[in-house]
């Protein structure tokens, strides 16, 4: 078991998710075409790093424990990415375009 | 459980009463105890990645229906939800932290606040809930078939509503039981079973809670904010 962070470093990131996720709202508001999913999942990605890392822990767990939660994400792209990859070249989508 | 006696007297002077036999050390516990835990969260991945996958392709489909329709999903109560979460998992952490410095009363006060904006998700989504069946937009149930003087985006706007409610739906009961983990955790920092060297059902309980807020700072972007800039201006 490791250093207990300070509820300062913890407050820290709250606020920050919190700037994020008003932030996310607004840039929705803005059109920018294909573009706009774009920045929404960057934000979103980031927001889930800050809590896995911060919140989670695993930025000081074991190694083994960053394996497996890194594992978790690597299965998880190859599971979308199969997906996206078979119904993007089969010419299933009407409009021809993933989004 | 925590009393040792007889022929163990001996040892137990050593022994922390919380370190079942097979693990060498406290340490060792709590890693095994954690690792397990993001072994499970590894399932709830790939569960929840298979409908994110389901999701994404039909949104490839029919992008304008699905944009056309998010506006039914209420980006305010979308994104209070989502403020609310984070806060939960801010009190969340804040309690593991008190569980790890033996702070009992803190830890207390901690999970109970953490409990009370878990419910308030579920509350706010129950009234979200109510606003769809009234305004007849659940599909197989309570679907208006004239679907908002859009019939033309009828049967593609009830694909959406049926990823809403599956995704959504799976992501509350996911809420239900992390408020009911919660409650069991309360219970056993009231009998004092926590303390600086023994905090893992706390910590491990922590981590399912962050993944359910994970969960949802994507469904709100998906779900909610994919057409607003079309019906907002």
């Amino acid at each position: 078991m490791h250093q207990i962070p300070s509820v300062k470093t913890y407050v820290t990131i709250w606020a920050i998710l919190t700037i994020l996720t008003f932030t996310t709202y607004s840039v929705a508001k803005i059109d920018m075409g294909s573009f706009n999913i774009v920045v929404a999942m960057g934000i979103a990605f980031f927001k889930m790093m800050l809590v896995i890392l911060f919140f989670m822990n695993v930025k000081v767990e074991s190694p083994l424990t960053k394996l497996f939660a890194g594992a978790g994400f690597f299965w998880l792209i190859l599971l979308l990415g199969q997906f996206f990859l078979d119904y993007g070249t089969r010419n299933w989508m009407p409009e021809g375009k993933m989004w | 459980m925590a009393d040792s006696h007889g022929a163990v007297a001996e040892h137990a002077e050593e022994h922390n009463p919380n370190l079942r036999h097979h693990f060498d050390t406290m340490a060792q516990q709590f890693d095994s105890a954690t690792l397990g835990m993001w072994v499970f969260l590894l399932t709830e991945i790939m569960f929840f990645g298979g409908m994110f996958g389901a999701y994404t392709v039909y949104r490839g489909m029919y992008p304008e229906a699905f944009a056309s329709t998010s506006k039914h999903m209420d980006a305010f109560w979308g994104g209070l939800n989502t403020a609310v979460l984070i806060v939960s998992s801010l009190t969340m952490v804040l309690a593991v932290r008190a569980a790890r410095l033996g702070q009992q009363k803190a830890l207390q006060i901690f999970l109970v606040l953490t409990m009370i904006f878990g419910l308030a998700f579920l509350g706010v989504k129950a009234i979200e809930y109510h606003a769809h069946w009234v305004e007849r937009m659940v599909p197989y149930w309570n679907w208006d078939p004239n679907y908002d003087g859009q019939p033309q985006y009828a049967r593609q706007a009830q694909i959406l509503f049926c990823f809403y409610f599956f995704m959504t739906g799976f992501h509350a009961l996911h809420m239900v039981v992390g408020v009911s983990l919660m409650l069991v955790i309360l219970m056993m920092a009231r009998r004092g079973s926590f303390n600086a060297e023994y905090f893992t059902p706390v910590e491990i309980s922590g981590l399912y809670w962050h993944f359910v807020d994970i969960v949802w700072i994507f469904l709100f972007p998906l779900l909610y904010l994919i057409g607003l800039h079309q019906h907002t201006g």
